[in-house]
């Protein structure tokens, strides 16, 4: 029990809504739309995006409207049944975590392409689609802190005060995507490739918003901010050496290869460890966390090396060489 | 843990072997203890254990 109790009723509204939040309101029918497909993660994608920025010509009411909350929540529980049902789940945080640490010898992902044989093309549109990402950098973590307690806050907060630059705001990391973005010829907007940016991608920023926004699922929070953190230090590092040989700046990079194996080590010990001694309950949360982003990031992996491959483009709109 | 960087608090200066210094402002450090590390003296991650290959490697892109 995290929360404090609920008190007595004092009339008829304080009653009605401590029923509500006590009997819980019947299961909602949902559609039988594909919960990965294009079509629900827009709709997700865009739920979500209210919490942030919101759009452009949309009342900021419409954050919480029930209506809309409504709708939100069904898709929310198809997207999440189906990161339960792509993983294979269990509770051994420890174990899944050391299938991260140990560095494949031979691995074909994304970033070994752009080290050894990628085309400028192709990083550009790589780092389109991780814009979607990159410009809110380390935003949907934020939403956790609130739901963590003692060690695992204070830590959890040290890795986004370092996210965010260190109180310096030309070296927030979102900022230092944009001048990568910058250099690139890219458009810098806050959302400008949503447009492009296909499902798989999509997928992966709103398993972040979902783990973030919702306080149950705060150990898949920590788990997903773990297993990201684990895994970009020698992706970063390829990456840095696949910009330099394509002659841009690889600062965003470099800057993770040395902040992530710090962030890596403060999310095991600091964050996971101490959430989990506090709420032991929370080991298979974690572990979703781990493995939905193993496995969303491979499903964006494949997608991506698969159209180049076959020497398409990655997005759902092939870019033209300026912005 | 065994294999893994020293963590220190930072900010930190180090005096390297050359003589030359590394400096970093990082609220904790982490130092690289197994020398293979690219970006010496601190870890890079390159103290890994190394494992035979699955199909493709899931990675987020950096965070
Ligand atoms: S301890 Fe991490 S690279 Fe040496
Ligand atoms: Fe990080
Ligand atoms: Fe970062």
């Amino acid at each position: 029990m995290n929360g404090p109790k609920l008190p007595p009723a004092r009339g008829p509204l304080s009653a009605g809504v401590i029923s509500a939040l006590t009997s819980g309101p019947p299961p909602p029918q949902v559609a039988g739309a594909d919960p990965l497909g294009e079509d629900l993660q827009l709709a997700l994608y865009l739920c979500y995006e209210l919490h942030y920025r919101g759009f452009d010509g949309v009342s900021d009411e419409w954050e919480w409207d029930p209506g809309l909350l409504r709708t939100r929540r069904d898709l929310e529980r198809l997207f999440l049944a189906a990161l339960r049902g792509g993983v294979p789940g269990g509770d051994d945080v420890t174990g899944v975590l050391e299938e991260l640490l140990a560095e494949p010898i031979e691995a074909v992902g994304i970033s070994h392409h752009l080290r050894d044989d990628g085309e400028l093309w192709q990083l550009r549109e790589y780092v389109v689609h991780r814009s979607i990402y990159h410009l809110k950098e380390a935003e949907p973590h934020a939403w956790v802190i609130p739901r963590l307690q003692g060690r695992a806050k204070a830590a959890l907060v040290a890795v986004e005060f370092d996210e965010f630059g260190g109180g310096r705001a030309e070296r927030m990391h979102s900022q230092l995507f944009a001048d990568l973005m910058d250099e690139l010829a890219l458009d810098t907007s806050y959302g400008a490739y949503l447009e492009v940016a296909p499902a798989e991608m999509l997928a992966v920023v709103n398993m972040m918003s979902l783990f973030g926004l919702h306080r149950r699922l705060r150990g898949a929070l920590v788990g997903h901010f773990a297993a990201a953190e684990i895994t970009t230090a020698p992706s970063a590092r390829r990456m840095a050496q696949g910009l330099t040989r394509l002659g841009v700046d690889p600062l965003f990079y470099t800057e993770h290869v040395e902040a992530d194996a710090v962030h890596e080590q403060v999310l095991r010990r600091d964050v996971i460890g101490d959430l989990l001694r506090r709420e032991p309950g929370l080991a298979a949360d974690v572990v979703l966390g781990v493995q939905a982003t193993d496995w969303l990031e491979g499903r964006f992996a494949d997608l991506v090396l698969g159209r180049w491959r076959s020497g398409r483009s990655s997005l759902l709109v092939p870019m033209s060489d300026s912005r | 843990m065994p294999g893994g960087p020293v963590l220190v608090e930072g900010p930190v200066e180090i005096t390297l072997d050359d003589g030359s210094t590394a400096r970093s402002d990082r609220f904790l450090v982490a130092l690289c203890a197994c020398r293979r590390s690219r970006s010496y003296p601190f870890c890079d991650t390159s103290h890994r254990r190394r494992t035979r290959p699955p199909p493709t490697d899931a990675e987020a892109d950096a965070d």
